[in-house]
């Protein structure tokens, strides 16, 4: 193929936040195209509308304007982005509001339940995942006595046990250790998925994607790669 | 938090089906709130003693669950025995407490003593979450289970939050004390929690719908009832059919 297959495609999108006084919407005529295999990565201050991106892209805000594709199709209702979200797993900023199941087994069950297989497909799918991000034996632990780096990898866990075909991460390097956030990378880089990654740690998005998008002004802009600051050492993201 | 603080232990009670456990418990419990002869409720209480043995639980922990509940029944011991009609017993100043006001005491403090000793023994040596598992296996409907499930886990989340709350208020100075100021803040503390508590609902449910829920939850562990269950069962069912009796049939 010469042409890529776009996995993603938003046209013009614009959002305001119903009943926000100012009436300045968050995103302002935005585009942005993810193609299969493609790694990009995305910076902006806080507030500057990524998290509301990713909301839009799997259907849980509905654009003011402007028009979103997925996998080679239009997407306007919630019936659309049924299918939107089977194959675009969406990582939550807080690991608490994406676990909500007492155990870990059932919690990464939960999204291939959903999606009609069996309990032992299920439960093979759940020791597969875990095995591949380095949880084996996770299975019986309780959601809420996890560390907060054990949450975040259970969290993936429960979007990749999906199998989704694009992964869209907010934050997901915020909180961890270390040694955590070498497994995350370790994972990500060893993975054939194509994702976005919304980040405030550079040296992360270095390591992890190819593109960096810059967000502001509810636009998307593209940062030199090379050029990239660490916003880690630049004044104005503190 | 205390939650499961008795469910790891290796009695025989440990080890029994939690679902023959619940049915047991809430037929136990429902005899032994109805009756009030003293034959039915010695016999009761004795055999919650008999189960808190058969688990083989700390005894310290046990007695301060009971503490708790004690707490609440001694303010019935102030009022009771002085608000109920009937034969005076003695006197308290111009106060003149009842014969019949004293066995109303007695016996709620009798009857919540052996419930709570039962399902000490009986429920408390299950994990909870096992407990909702098999609550959903006897066909509580399942709102009610998401609910107890939602509860269990968001419980420990929002108790770290108010901890928060709290611990920001203290590094501030902030002393609770007898007047507006500390109202206010405490209302507004909960005002907070509640707002977070609403703003957390909302997420979760989101990253429920981004993983396909469409109303409902899969319950994944399976419970085998074995000949031991089923023994117990049989047993427990006719020991409290037995109290039944001495309450409602054997006559005096």
């Amino acid at each position: 193929m010469d042409n890529p297959e776009v996995i993603i495609r938003l046209q013009g999108v614009s959002f305001t936040y119903p009943g926000n006084p100012s009436k300045r919407p968050v995103l302002n005529d935005l585009n942005l195209q993810l193609s299969r295999g493609e790694r990009v990565g995305l910076v902006g201050p806080n507030g500057s509308g990524k998290t509301t991106l990713f909301h839009l892209i799997v259907g849980l805000l509905t654009p003011t304007q402007g028009e979103i594709e997925v996998l080679g199709k239009k997407r306007r209702e919630e019936r659309d982005f049924k299918e939107v979200r089977e194959k675009v797993g969406l990582l939550f900023q807080d690991a608490d509001d994406q676990l909500f199941c007492p155990t870990v087994a059932e919690d990464v069950a939960f999204g291939p339940l959903n999606l009609g297989k069996t309990r032992e497909e299920s439960m093979a799918i759940v020791r597969e995942v875990l095995s591949t991000l380095g949880l084996q034996g996770f299975e019986d632990r309780l959601t809420y006595k996890l560390s907060g780096g054990e949450k975040r990898l259970v969290s993936l866990a429960t979007v990749l046990a999906m199998q989704p075909e694009v992964l869209i991460m907010d934050e997901p390097s915020t909180g961890l250790d270390e040694d955590t956030l070498e497994r995350l990378v370790h994972i990500l880089t060893n993975s054939d998925l194509s994702y976005i990654i919304a980040s405030h740690n550079g040296d992360f998005l270095t390591r992890t994607t190819d593109v960096v998008y810059r967000l502001g002004q509810g636009r998307l802009s593209r940062t030199a790669f090379s050029t990239y600051p660490n916003p880690l050492t630049q004044g104005h993201y503190r | 938090m205390h939650i499961d603080n008795f469910a790891s232990g290796n009695s025989v009670l440990h080890h029994l089906d939690p679902r023959i456990k619940i049915v047991v418990a809430a037929l136990f419990s429902v005899v032994v709130a109805l009756a009030d002869k003293y034959a039915c409720l010695s016999a009761a209480l004795c055999v919650s003693l008999a189960l808190l043995l058969l688990a083989r639980l700390p005894l310290k922990q046990v007695l301060l669950r009971l503490l708790a509940v004690n707490t609440f029944i001694l303010f019935l011991w102030v009022f009771l025995p002085f608000t109920y009609g009937g034969k005076e017993l003695f006197t308290v100043g111009p106060l003149a407490a009842t014969r019949e006001g004293v066995a109303y005491a007695l016996i709620i403090t009798v009857k919540s003593n052996t419930i709570v000793l039962a399902l000490i023994a009986l429920l408390g040596t299950s994990p909870v979450i096992t407990l909702g598992h098999a609550l959903s296996h006897l066909y509580v409907p399942d709102k009610l289970i998401h609910l107890f499930f939602f509860s269990l886990r968001y419980l420990q989340v929002l108790h770290l939050e108010y901890e928060r709350l709290r611990d920001a208020m203290r590094i501030r100075g902030f002393k609770p004390g007898t007047n507006l100021h500390t109202y206010r803040t405490f209302a507004y503390l909960v005002g907070m929690l509640l707002i977070k508590s609403v703003d957390r609902a909302d997420r979760i449910r989101k990253a429920m719908l981004c993983r396909g829920f469409h109303g409902k939850l899969y319950v994944l562990s399976h419970f085998e009832l074995q000949r031991k269950d089923v023994f117990m069962f049989v047993f427990m069912v006719l020991i409290v059919s037995g109290m039944a009796a001495l309450q409602w049939i054997i006559p005096k």
